[in-house]
């Protein structure tokens, strides 16, 4: 029995723990499950899903930056076809919140994607991914327009009752209208950030490092901007935050819990130390004992400024 | 694959700017094989932040030993740990060559550091086939030889050896490859391994090669390593799962 209460609220869906691991650093669960007891954790979010397969960029897809990354992918996934017949049978295995992150190229295809998934009880969540930077059809163009977001959350919404997260980019003027836009079309929850867009030049070939020239940037490098957003949508829009950018320990999860975040999501620090999650769950709940806090939920938009 | 922290007990420096790690590690050794790959975090701070790739050089024993060069900010931290501090290792990764089948000769091609993996390989074949080794680098200091055996030697400038490319000598030498039963392991750059694999088809070589492509995480959740199928174009493989070794006809290069 835990000695503090560490669940925390994502509109109907209740975490055992605000800490989840970001689409696109967990795969579908199988490689972390060997690192992290999966049963522990608050959530995990899948690859992004796409109606049919993509291929994704070629490579060079990565490149480390200082205390960054830069990624290209492409969106990389089985589709939803196989990954409903070869994924779901592991992850049906665990006792954990499966959020389904989806991108798509076109309002239908996003719709299409949800009415499928929303069929398969595993999945508790769906994560709409209305931001990755690296797919020059889709996703940037909705997550910068603001009649976009508004009509993909609606439309989705439209056919799925399950919790419905819109995950906002951060390479927007004003986040906060965009989070408002997915309140008011009917969004349980908004999670910020994803990526942002950067680039980086081989001095000597005159080339960009990664294939596709830009990428998305994140790690440590990112956290302050990631911050900044969660507090701005947190001052302006009533929806629950799901914070992510640059989280690499327990002291970041509680900087984006006080800065407005009713959960967060590991990312990169998957890739460094696959085996974090756990630890930074024990670190937080040693955390608020030493500090006299019972509930975790009580640090959430806790600012003082 | 596991994560593990292992004392470094030595660095030597093989070649000028080419080192080597004896690292003890039985966890490991027990378990590792030819081709396999390591990723170590070089620091707990934030900078440099992702893991570095190393391809296991050697095992003795409990130790492990780790080849490379200072390519950057990682590997230069990593060139100067103080002997004693722990290592933190993730591994063993990918997929490792695969020894077995009816060949009498092991033929070893490196270029460069691609050289890394086969002290490893050269032990445990020895006594059980022949080795034959061709290897290769721009110039002598890029000739690594380190625990190899029956080694022909090339530079692209002749400062050393064989004047010219290492597939180049492998035609010198096609009658002494046509006159044995062969499998051929290789690792090398990119240009190299890609007129290798005109050459193993123009012959029709059995020969698996060590592949190499940035990645972040080394084990398949960042999918950050694709490399073109020949099988399957409508996606990629990757490099640190369904490799790094793979059969030189399955993949494009």
């Amino acid at each position: 029995m835990s000695r503090v209460d560490l669940s925390v609220k994502i509109g109907s869906l209740t975490l055992r723990n605000p800490i989840m691991l970001a689409s696109g650093t967990v795969g579908y669960g199988n490689e972390i499950s060997e690192f992290t007891d999966l049963n522990r954790l608050g959530g995990i979010v899948t690859k992004s899903l796409s109606l049919k397969p993509r291929k994704g960029n070629p490579p060079q897809r990565i490149v480390e930056t200082p205390s960054g990354m830069l990624n290209a992918i492409g969106l990389a996934n089985v589709g939803v076809e196989v990954f409903l017949k070869e994924k779901i049978p592991f992850l049906k295995k665990f006792d954990v919140p499966l959020i389904c992150n989806i991108a798509a190229s076109t309002i239908e295809e996003y719709v299409e994607c949800t009415k499928i998934l929303t069929e398969e009880e595993t999945i508790k969540a769906f994560e709409i991914n209305v931001s990755c930077p690296n797919v020059i059809e889709g996703g940037l163009s909705f997550g910068n327009d603001l009649k976009a977001v508004a009509l993909v959350t609606e439309k989705v919404r439209a056919v799925t009752d399950k919790t419905l997260i819109i995950k906002l980019s951060p390479n927007v003027s004003y986040i906060a209208e965009f989070a408002k836009a997915a309140k008011e079309n009917g969004a349980d929850a908004v999670s910020a950030i994803n990526t942002l867009v950067g680039a980086a030049f081989n001095i000597f070939t005159r080339k960009p490092k990664i294939q596709n020239i830009t990428g998305g940037l994140s790690g440590p490098a990112i956290k302050p901007i990631a911050i900044a957003k969660v507090l701005e949508i947190s001052r302006q829009v009533d929806i629950p935050i799901i914070g992510i950018g640059g989280i690499m320990d327990w002291k970041d999860v509680i900087e984006f819990m006080i800065a407005g975040s009713s959960a967060i999501q590991i990312g990169t620090l998957n890739f460094i130390d696959p085996s974090a999650p756990g630890k930074i769950i024990n670190q937080i709940e040693d955390y608020c004992i030493k500090n006299g806090i019972e509930k975790i939920s009580s640090l959430i938009a806790s600012y003082q400024l | 694959m596991f994560i593990v922290n292992s004392p470094l007990k030595e660095i030597l420096e093989i070649n000028p700017h080419i080192y080597l790690l004896k690292v003890f590690s039985p966890e490991q050794t027990s378990i590792i094989k030819p081709g396999q790959f390591l990723n170590i975090r070089v620091t707990e701070r934030i900078y440099p932040l992702l893991r570095r790739p190393f391809s296991v050089c050697d095992v003795e024993g409990d130790y492990l030993y780790l080849m490379f060069n200072i390519m950057g900010e990682g590997t230069n931290i990593l060139a100067h740990k103080p002997i004693g501090t722990d290592l933190d290792i993730l591994g063993p990764l990918g997929n490792g060559f695969n020894l077995d089948g009816n060949y009498e000769t092991a033929v070893i091609i490196a270029g460069g550091l691609g050289a890394a993996p086969f002290p490893y390989l050269t032990r445990l074949l020895s006594g059980k086939k022949n080795i034959l080794s061709f290897i290769g680098g721009r110039t002598k200091d890029d000739v690594i030889t380190y625990n190899l055996k029956n080694v022909k030697e090339a530079s692209d400038d002749g400062s050393r050896g064989f004047k010219g490319n290492v597939v180049e000598l492998l035609d010198n030498n096609i009658e002494l490859l046509h006159s044995q039963k062969i499998k051929i392991f290789a690792c090398g750059p990119t240009v190299m391994l890609r007129t290798l694999k005109e050459f193993c088809m123009k012959y029709n070589f059995d020969c698996e090669i060590s592949t190499e492509c940035a990645m972040a995480c080394g084990f398949g959740i960042c999918q950050g390593c694709p490399i073109e199928s020949t099988t399957k174009s409508e996606q990629y493989l990757l490099v640190c799962k369904d490799g790094p070794v793979f059969n030189i006809k399955d993949v494009v290069i």
